[in-house]
């Protein structure tokens, strides 16, 4: 996907003003938070299980190389093929060389959020072949042109008209406009897809190293029938899904539901092994899995390690102050919300997204509901002081800073300065004693005002007041 | 193999090293994979039964009983004449001897074609942790009679419900050995909340799943 995330300021100050953007955001508020917290309440340990599956990815990553010989091994022995791509650009190719060698037209799609990197989509159009999105969400965006702005929910900036007219306008039947019967033409819509298709695209939301299995948790039942109707499967997962064993996914998978949705399962957990077998009734006769860098090994071996303990339940994004006023957008790539916020400027250069480690109140609430415990307030934090280090932050900002450092560290210059702003301060609010238009910081006075100073500065205050205690 | 052994590579070097991992540093990775350690379960003191029943309904399936596999067919009969649903179905072979004709149902036993109404399959075992069935693919367990027809009416041996996806994979281990094509959790009709975060009950899966439990 293409990078826009240096236009986030300008993005986010429009979505602040787009009134269908928060009647839909509003949804995802009220729902996802109240759904996760009730939901957690359920397991009695909780706190124990997040702890554990903390350990567990990070045990994972600390032998990835390992786990993933382990998970080739088992895999091809089941008979699945499996390769592997450094990049976003590897990946398109390895897929659509695997469509021509079977002659394949139309290609049905599970969820992706890897694909949505890569850009699978547009590339395998652009070589002549029928891509269709199947869940829900992505179908809507799909026909929309649009991008995701939430990981698991991709259209939940759209409000029910909206995606209503889409549907008038792309299916030709008469306008319906209950959510209900919307859905129910989206099937009707996609089954011939589902029953036609030569191929099926799936993400994995985990493999399993000790029986080469990868797995995907759906709801719909559209990655069902994108792991089984098709005569070949293509699976796309990134080197850090690799988990050691079933019962290791099996644990996981009671946050991974909850944080994500609030539901104590979803509907379908799918484990896949190898193509069809001999006597099977159903299955595919190909089974591809590729297995992905794309700038992870990168963020392995950094001090953003922890960001890829991640599990792709989106509980960050629905519990932050900043995703839910201005939606997934402005982000301006694949991942929105406190986790993008780390993502992005990892996987695509600090230099392309700088505003997006800043995007944040660090108030903590997606650390606290992380599933995995990634401790994303200092994550960010850590890429704030990188975007310092490599001199990315304006000029007016580092001159500003070394200025100051240099008053700072003087202060008989200092105090001489403060004094003077003090009094030019309290000259500036008149007296009802508030700024209405600080020069330069127009920003702030914009929305409210400024209390001025009171005049005087700490020290001169301390000096008299010292004086007359003593 | 260039890419593969760069990524590995790549990921060695991240880890501080530049080689694979030597035996005996390999040890904890490697008894993990044998181990197949259990994570942290929740507390589970119920019964298995009450507690499946109760959260397939959660899960909004329905659930049904009868005491033996004979008086299935009427079961099955009941179902769809109260809820106005068609009186044919396709079933997995190993209920194609059951007296369906003398119920009323027009059965075949074969895998589901995208127009079937109703398909009628087994489960491996079931889980009474969250409501849900395991289904194995095979070659008398066509996974499409769950997925493609509007109604899946699954007929589930009490006695196979177990009390969590952990108790299912040893079941599995101890029976089969090891895994077929696809193991499929179903945890009851097919749903999205796509459209303005408002759940919907049937979306490409099915819009209603039965659940006849036998021997209960």
């Amino acid at each position: 996907m293409q990078v826009s995330s240096h236009q986030f300021k300008r993005k986010a100050a429009e979505a602040l003003t787009n009134p269908q953007l928060h009647k839909a955001m509003s949804n995802l508020r009220m729902r996802m938070v109240a759904g996760r917290a009730e939901s957690v309440l359920e397991l009695d340990n909780f706190e124990d299980i997040r702890e554990a599956a903390k350990q567990r990815r990070d045990f994972a990553l600390a032998n990835l190389d390992y786990l993933l010989e382990e998970f080739e091994r088992n895999a091809t022995a089941r008979g699945a093929e499996v390769h592997w791509a450094e990049t976003g650009e590897e990946v398109n190719r390895l897929v659509l060389d695997i469509a021509r060698r079977n002659q394949v037209s139309k290609i049905i799609k599970s969820k992706s959020m890897l694909g949505e990197e890569t850009g699978l989509n547009q590339f395998l159009e652009a070589a002549g072949i029928e891509v269709r999105e199947t869940d829900l969400g992505e179908y809507i965006i799909q026909e929309a042109h649009e991008t995701p702005s939430h990981i698991i929910a991709p259209a939940v900036h759209r409000t029910s008209e909206e995606i209503a007219q889409l549907f008038y306008e792309k299916h030709g039947l008469p306008r319906k406009t209950d959510i209900g019967e919307m859905t129910r033409e989206a099937r009707t819509i996609l089954r011939p897809y589902f029953l036609s298709a030569d191929m099926g695209i799936s993400g994995a939301n985990f493999l399993v190293a000790q029986t080469g299995t990868s797995m995907i948790v759906t709801n719909e039942g559209n990655g069902r029938m994108t792991t089984t109707l098709p005569r070949v499967h293509v699976a796309i997962a990134g080197i850090e899904k690799v988990l050691p064993t079933l019962e290791d996914v099996s644990f996981i998978l009671r946050l991974l539901t909850r944080s994500a949705t609030g539901q104590s399962i979803s509907n379908y957990l799918t484990f896949t092994t190898g193509p069809k077998q001999l006597g099977d009734q159903d299955g595919p006769e190909q089974f591809h899995i590729i297995i992905v860098d794309a700038g992870r090994t990168r963020v392995l071996g950094s001090d953003l390690r922890a960001a890829l303990r991640c599990i792709r339940c989106g509980a960050c994004m629905n519990h932050c102050p900043v995703y839910q006023n201005i939606g997934g957008h402005p982000y301006g790539w694949v991942y929105p919300g406190p986790i993008g916020a780390v993502l992005t400027p990892a996987y695509v250069g600090l230099e392309n997204a700088l505003d997006l480690p800043n995007a944040a109140t660090l108030c903590n609430q997606c650390g606290v509901v992380c599933p995995v415990k990634i401790p994303l307030p200092d994550l960010m934090r850590k890429l704030r002081e990188k975007q310092v280090e490599r001199g990315l932050r304006p000029w007016r900002e580092r001159a500003g800073l070394k200025l100051w450092a240099w008053a700072a560290t003087h202060p008989a210059v200092y105090v001489w300065i403060t004094r003077i702003a003090a009094r030019l301060g309290r000259w500036a609010g008149g007296p009802a004693g508030l700024i209405r238009n600080l020069p330069g910081g127009s920003n702030w006075t914009d929305e409210r005002d400024l209390p001025s100073p009171e005049g005087k500065i700490f020290r001169d205050l301390y000096a008299v007041r010292g004086k007359r205690r003593a | 193999m260039r890419a593969r052994d760069n990524i590995l590579g790549k990921i060695r070097a991240a880890l501080g090293r530049s080689r694979p991992l030597t035996d005996t540093e390999a040890a904890p990775v490697r008894m993990a994979l044998r181990q197949n350690r259990r994570g942290p379960l929740p507390t589970m003191t119920w019964e298995l039964v009450p507690r499946f029943r109760e959260r397939c309904l959660s899960l909004s399936s329905t659930v049904d009983e009868v005491a033996s596999l004979e008086l299935l067919p009427a079961a099955v009969k009941r179902y769809l004449a109260s809820n106005n649903l068609p009186q044919g179905c396709v079933c997995w072979p190993q209920f194609a001897g059951l007296d369906w004709a003398g119920a009323g149902l027009a059965v075949q036993a074969r895998p589901a074609t995208g127009e079937d109404p109703v398909g009628v399959t087994g489960a491996y075992c079931a889980i009474a942790e969250t409501g849900t069935l395991m289904l194995l693919s095979g070659a008398g367990t066509p996974l499409k009679n769950s997925l493609l027809p509007e109604t899946h009416v699954a007929v589930v041996q009490a006695s196979r419900i177990v009390r969590c996806i952990e108790d299912g994979w040893d079941l599995l281990r101890r029976e089969h050995g090891t895994l077929p094509r696809q193991v499929a959790f179903i945890s009851g009709p097919s749903r999205t909340a796509d459209i303005e975060m408002t759940l919907v009950i049937g979306i490409h899966g099915p819009y209603r799943v039965h659940i006849i439990l036998v021997g209960a």
